[in-house]
């Protein structure tokens, strides 16, 4: 046995390190791609811990991978090279809330849509809400800046974070930020820290805002006989004095995909749909209904439909929930991005996308939180094709292309990880680059905390075979 | 047949390790990692399949698996975890057959097992029970070590009272109602349902008899082979299945009915025993759309009414392969609601498996308390006087739990039909 291993061993229950095959190969993977074995996993359970085993790491120079629940579609917690996974999963559940101060203290393993459903109780509502809250833990969020439909107008992860408590990559404790709106001592570590996907270090604890519940909520679905009207529907209504609470886009094979697993009342003759919501006072509500159904009608839409009562209106968004993996049933293997562009343009990512389709041939389906630009282009392919996954690799390299042409991003909200590292210095320029690794050079001298992600190394490529 | 396909290589590839289904999984919960959640099974059977991991590493995960389904109702891409499960045991089984531990195991379980007072008494004829049931087959798949805690104290101390063989043998295979009958079922008995609740079995054919049903109790009918299945004897089941569905269609009758939901779960996947296309097949899928749970056969009854109130705090634990694999939800709480007088209380989380689990108590003791505690800390905030069952194992681990707790002065723990017929059920 390693020495750090033995000191591992000597500092963490034996029954939360695990070294069975079976055992590290169940935290080899996460909903993205490719497989990992690490050497050990590690379950922590106290901040204590987590110091312990960052110091034994740090002295010993071992990875190590901080992990949720791996449900990270960019390989966040994969072990890429190997080491320590530190599964942080397990850590007994803590909602503090402050209903004064409007504000919560949460460990990081606790899943989002709990902070939620506390909050709820207090007619105050937690707003990120990714569709993988009631799986996903907030380290996760936090380590990934994850966003949901609601981001649109409440903002994504990081604009709901007070403060933090972190594990440096050396073994200190450190908290940033507050439990105040204002704050404006000392450079924001809080947002540098949100997003940085596990290589700053470990999120032990968090102070979250909460805003008060809006009062009522309406549901429209629109559909269209066209993508592209779609598209622009949306930048209408943007345009026209409503921000809606979510507006979402998903196209034919997409509502088809849910509707065969639970069947919501989708239109599945639709080439394209639209869901809104819009929330405040009942009254405004009502205007703003009409006001959305107007513009609707001008643009040609094909029809509007509006539940008739709360279920079938949570029905809908149950059913949106489900679009990112019941769509593997067209085909076995799943690519999923996450480009996103300026909102003007997404007609013209649309049919970039289409044009993306055609010539490389592939299954390309698109959902996503149309409203704020971010679109998920999914590849449904089959990972045993060797020929159509090389196909896959060249259609991913070329969304990357449109979405950086017009103004957009590499990732809105799945952050960059393994897949879309050797892409970085496109958007971003090697001076770009080279500023960020030096920041993570100063935090993680040893290069022990998440290594492998965010920086592509010498020569790397997108690659999305095994061998 | 080659591992892979034996092992179902190609239904790993629906997975894809969203996780959605990891909040539903009591094994997750208890144990607390990843390799017993459905996600990493699921994986884990896929690296047998690509020899990146032994059939030994999946032992152990696939036989802490309940088998209750939870996970497959939550799973967006509908992975068939009933078939890689079933897959990854009989794989199990075959290596442990090679190896040949088996007669010592069973040796074992009939010098210690059987021989006990208690257990002999209730189920009359051991062989007869052992070899039907499945547990010969269960039993060869255990290891000394394993067998040796097998906590049958426990057990025994909530198995109900007898009735006496004559009782048993005074059974009719046929039953007539006293206004013409509306149809004629057939009733299937179940062993362990015979075994230990036979006079719920007697309450299950005075309910429908009531009913205005003509009642048929096939005599070739045998085990549902649910047990056997568990225990990787996919070949036991299949036998098992041709001749229920050979006792039953010479009844002609127009529904088969159980009332437990284990043996219902099985029964209504017969046909996936069978090669599609095959006689067998057809011959099993007309058996299937005739099975039938008691409460979805009341619940059609319209004319059904309860007339003596019961005034009782009730909980509803429904059976996990009966809301999973035979989706049968709602009929046992509308029948609750009928009775007058009756307070129902429903669960937090009324899907989170009791951990019967077939005979996963028996098995996997300890692992299987934990998820009782679980489940009894959900029952006791309901503070119920009865917890209503529809399974023959949910109904023995609700007794264990309620001991468990200490409660057995002011808690219970009784079969659906027991309760309505307690009601006073009759059709106007
Ligand atoms: C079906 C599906 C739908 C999804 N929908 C959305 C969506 O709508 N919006 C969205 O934004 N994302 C979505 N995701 C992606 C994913 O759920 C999020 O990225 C989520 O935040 C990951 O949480 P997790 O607990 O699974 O973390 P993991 O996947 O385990 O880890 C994610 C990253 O965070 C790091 N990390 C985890 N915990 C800590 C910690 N305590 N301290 C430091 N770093 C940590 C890890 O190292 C890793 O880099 C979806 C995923 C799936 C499978
Ligand atoms: S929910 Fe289904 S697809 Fe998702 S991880 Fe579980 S089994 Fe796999
Ligand atoms: S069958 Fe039950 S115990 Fe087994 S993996 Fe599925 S949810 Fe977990």
């Amino acid at each position: 046995m390693s020495d750090w291993m033995m000191e591992l061993k000597s500092n963490i229950p034996e029954q939360r390190i695990l070294t069975e095959l079976a055992d590290r190969y169940s935290y080899s993977f996460d909903a993205s791609f490719g497989e990992h074995l690490p050497e050990v996993v590690v379950q922590a359970k106290s901040k204590e811990e987590v110091v312990q085993i960052v110091r034994i790491a740090n002295r010993y120079k071992v990875p190590v991978y901080p992990r949720g629940q791996g449900t990270c579609l960019s390989g966040g917690p994969l072990p890429v090279h190997g080491g320590i996974v530190l599964d942080l999963s397990q850590w007994p559940e803590k909602i503090d809330l402050n209903v004064e101060d409007l504000t919560v203290n949460v460990s990081p393993s606790v899943l989002t849509a709990n902070i939620n459903k506390e909050a709820e109780k207090h007619g105050l509502m937690y707003a990120p809400d990714p569709s993988s809250a009631h799986v996903a833990t907030i380290g996760g969020n936090l380590g990934e800046n994850s966003g949901g439909p609601r981001g649109l107008k409440y903002g994504v992860t990081k604009d709901h974070v007070l403060g933090l408590e972190l594990v440096t990559p050396e073994g200190e404790i450190i908290r940033t930020g507050g439990q105040t709106i204002k704050n404006v001592t000392g450079y924001d570590l809080t947002k540098l820290i949100v997003g940085s996907e596990g290589t700053l270090g470990v999120i032990t604890e968090a102070t979250l805002k909460l805003m008060p519940k809006p009062r009522a909520e309406q549901t429209v679905t629109i559909s269209f006989d066209e993508v592209r009207t779609a598209g622009l529907a949306i930048s209408q209504v943007l345009t026209s004095g409503i921000l809606p609470s979510k507006m979402e886009i998903m196209d034919q094979a997409c509502i088809r995909a849910v509707e065969s697993f639970q069947p919501a009342g989708l239109p599945v003759d639709a080439e394209a749909i639209v869901i809104i919501e819009l929330d405040g006072h009942s009254q405004t509500l009502e205007i703003e209904t009409d006001l959305v159904r107007e513009i609707m009608n001008e643009i040609g839409a094909k029809d509007i439909l509006i539940p008739k009562t709360k279920e079938e209106a949570n029905q809908i968004w149950q059913s949106r929930k489900q679009v990112s993996p019941a769509i593997a049933k067209i085909k076995p293997t799943k690519v999923s991005e996450d480009a996103t562009v300026p909102r003007s343009k997404i007609p013209d990512m649309m049919d970039r996308l289409n044009e993306i389709r055609e010539k490389y041939n592939v299954e390309l389906v698109v959902f996503g939180h149309a409203g704020d630009g971010n679109l998920h282009p999914n590849i449904l392919c089959d990972q045993r094709d060797k020929e159509e996954m090389r196909r896959v690799e060249q259609a991913v390299e070329a969304i990357f292309e449109a979405a950086i042409d017009l103004g957009g991003t590499l990732s809105g909200e799945h952050g960059i990880g393994t897949m879309k590292a050797p892409f970085m210095e496109n958007e971003l320029g090697a001076v770009g680059v080279e500023m960020m690794k030096r920041i993570k050079d100063s935090w993680d001298p040893n290069h022990i905390m998440n290594p492998g992600k965010i920086f592509a190394e010498k020569g790397q490529k997108l690659v999305l075979t095994d061998d | 047949m080659s591992l892979q396909e034996k092992i179902n290589y190609d239904k790993t590839f629906d997975c894809v390790q969203c996780g959605y289904c990891l909040p539903a999984c009591p094994t997750y919960e208890t144990m607390e990692r990843e390799t017993h959640s459905p996600r990493g099974r699921i994986n884990l059977v896929k690296l047998v399949a690509e020899n990146k991991a032994s059939i030994e590493d999946l032992r152990e995960p696939i036989e802490k698996c309940l088998g209750c389904m939870a996970c497959t109702t939550v799973c967006p891409t509908n992975v068939q975890y009933g078939q890689i499960l079933e897959g990854a045991k009989e794989v199990i089984e075959d290596q442990r057959s090679e190896a040949g531990e088996r007669s010592r195991i069973e040796d074992f379980l009939f010098e210690s097992f059987f021989p006990s007072g208690k257990w002999m008494h209730t189920l009359g004829n051991l062989t007869w029970f052992y070899q039907r049931s499945g547990l010969q087959a269960v039993a060869n798949r255990l290891s000394l070590t394993q067998a040796a805690p097998l906590h049958l104290e426990k057990f025994e101390r909530v198995i109900p009272a007898q009735p006496s063989p004559k009782m048993r043998a005074k059974r009719a295979n046929h039953y007539q109602p006293e206004i013409p009958a509306t149809a004629t079922v057939a009733f299937f008995t179940g062993c362990v349902m015979d075994g230990m609740f036979f006079e719920t079995n007697q309450h299950t054919i005075e309910l429908l008899v009531r009913c205005g049903l003509e009642v048929i109790l096939p005599e070739e009918q045998t085990c549902c082979g649910a047990l056997h299945a568990h225990a990787g004897k996919i070949d036991d089941s299949r036998n098992l299945a041709k001749r229920n569905i050979e006792a039953f269609e010479e009844s002609e009758a127009a529904y088969i009915i159980n009332n437990a939901g284990g043996c219902g779960a099985r029964l209504i996947e017969y046909h996936h025993l069978f090669e599609e296309g095959s006689d067998w097949y057809e011959r099993a899928k007309r058996f299937v759309s005739k099975v039938k749970d008691i409460s979805q056969i009341l619940i059609e009854v319209e004319e059904l009414e309860f007339t003596k109130p019961i005034n009782r705090t009730v909980t509803y634990q429904p059976s996990c392969h009966m809301t999973n694999v035979q989706g049968v939800k709602t009929p046992p709480l509308e029948l609750i609601k009928k009775i007058p007088g009756i307070t129902l209380k429903e669960l937090d989380r009324p899907d989170f498996c009791c951990g019967s689990a077939g005979i996963y108590n028996i098995i996997n003791y300890e692992d299987s308390m934990e998820i009782l505690d679980v489940k009894m800390k959900d029952v006791c905030g309901t503070d119920p006087e009865s917890i209503i069952t529809t399974n023959p194992g949910c109904l023995l681990q609700m007794k264990l739990g309620i001991e468990r707790e200490g409660a057995t002065d002011t808690m219970d723990a009784v079969h659906l039909v027991d309760l309505l017929l307690e009601a006073g059920p009759c059709v106007k």
